[in-house]
């Protein structure tokens, strides 16, 4: 009786939440760094909302940005460690299904999370309520590209001593599109212009990390078991 | 019959690490009912023997084959009729001892978790069933990885250094385990550095650096 790559998959994404659900506080570090960043904002800026509001997308953005790296250098790297990596390696199902698997519970427990305290934090930097759906709708195509690349770059530093700076200079530049549209996306619907072309490019993005990623992550993951 | 179509054969395995030659035309066969004991000082590439019979890492020359196909060209196949117990436990701390038997067992194979506690009665690590990994003993650990070993069913055991850690009566359990894996038509190769008290039951291949 074999497993499917479905039921793989499932039991994958399984594993990784109630790992990350015993151990709370890695789940929460990178929840509360977003929301200590986006909160010193209005605190060191002058109280002017109309100057707050020009400049959240971008601070809520940079925040989303940075928080997501927290947690990306350990996605691979306590498998790695622990001799699990190998077990998961010969387990019959090919690295990509576990590494997309791997990827997706991540984005669940770190990009998911952060979409659904955005609204929190987008109140607190003045964002009008009625831009929230294209802030989140924004946020969760970006943070799903973003452990997209950050699985590259994980696979490629999982290796090294200290990897998670290497791992920033690999994703931090290539993360830069996502930024820049991401951002123009809710600065857009702020001003009260329509959102889609931002949007479309962020969708695009995604669909295409998505699909070529995974191939890229795994090709990482088998040179460094090497 | 050094040419056994339904086990394992290594021929003329080269592998070098940098500028080290770490294997030197390493040939093994292992056909079924066949154990073989793979021992040597440290450094003379026992793990990394075994990392290339597993595929984790490819030969710079020579080649494995499993049932007469070189393992590349059934990879699938071939991993899910080995079992490979690396000289780490390979358990997650934060999940029991069952919990990490389910996750890695029911990627090879269908599994209930009676079959799973079965398995750790038989290893003599029961009552570690449902306590969190990072609270056994390093020796409770290698039987609890000797249970995965067991769980997954496999024709072909791949064992890196299984006696680490074990006392007296682990290492006679292993033994004993061995040869009902042996009588039932299964196959293993243990790599490990000291004396193993198996007599006829056991080849051995010594490498040297």
């Amino acid at each position: 009786m074999s497993v499917g790559p479905c039921e793989a998959f499932a039991l994958v994404v399984r594993r990784e939440l109630r790992l990350s659900f015993r151990r709370p506080d890695q789940l929460l570090q990178p929840l509360v760094f977003f929301l200590i960043v986006t909160t010193l904002f209005p605190l060191g800026l002058s109280l002017q909302l109309s100057l707050l509001r020009d400049m959240a997308p971008g601070v809520l953005w940079v925040a989303a940005l940075l928080s997501s790296l927290l947690s990306l250098d350990s996605l691979f790297k306590s498998d790695a460690d622990d001799g699990t990596l190998e077990q998961l390696a010969l387990c019959g199902q090919g690295l990509t299904v576990i590494v997309v698997a791997k990827t997706f519970a991540h984005w669940l427990v770190t990009g998911l999370a952060l979409v659904l305290v955005s609204p929190v934090v987008g109140t607190a930097l003045g964002i009008p309520g009625s831009v929230f759906a294209t802030m989140m709708l924004s946020l969760g195509l970006g943070t799903l590209t973003l452990s997209w690349l950050g699985a590259i770059g994980a696979g490629l530093t999982v290796g090294l001593k200290r990897g998670n700076v290497l791992l920033s200079l690999i994703v931090l530049p290539l993360a830069m599109p996502l930024l820049i549209f991401g951002a123009a996306a809710t600065d857009r619907a702020i001003s009260g212009v329509s959102a889609a072309g931002a949007l479309y490019f962020l969708a695009a993005l995604c669909v295409f990390t998505c699909t070529l990623a995974p191939f890229a992550a795994t090709a990482a993951l088998h040179i460094t078991l090497e | 019959m050094n040419t056994p179509v339904d086990g394992l054969r290594v021929e003329k395995v080269h592998v070098w690490r940098g500028d080290r030659h770490v294997l030197k035309g390493v040939s093994l066969t292992l056909a079924s009912g066949q154990l073989l004991h793979v021992s040597g000082p440290n450094g003379t590439g026992k793990t990394t023997l075994l990392r290339v019979i597993c595929g984790l890492l490819r030969p710079e020359q020579g080649n494995v084959s499993w049932r007469g196909q070189p393992i590349s060209s059934v990879r699938g196949e071939y991993q899910a009729a080995l079992a490979y117990a690396s000289h780490e436990p390979a358990l997650k701390g934060d999940l029991t001892a069952l919990e990490n038997l389910r996750f890695a067992v029911g990627l090879k194979r269908r599994v209930s978790p009676g079959e799973l506690r079965a398995s750790l009665e038989q290893t003599g690590v029961a009552a570690c069933a449902d306590l969190p990994a990072r609270v056994l003993s390093a020796g409770q650990r290698r039987r609890v990885a000797m249970a995965r070993v067991l769980a997954m069913n496999a024709p072909l055991w791949l064992l890196d250094e299984p006696f680490t850690n074990l006392d007296a009566a682990g290492t006679g359990l292993l033994m004993s385990l061995l040869q009902s894996h042996a009588q039932g038509g299964g196959s293993a190769l243990v790599v490990a550095h000291q004396e193993l008290a198996m007599g006829r039951d056991m080849r051995r291949l010594e490498l040297t650096a």
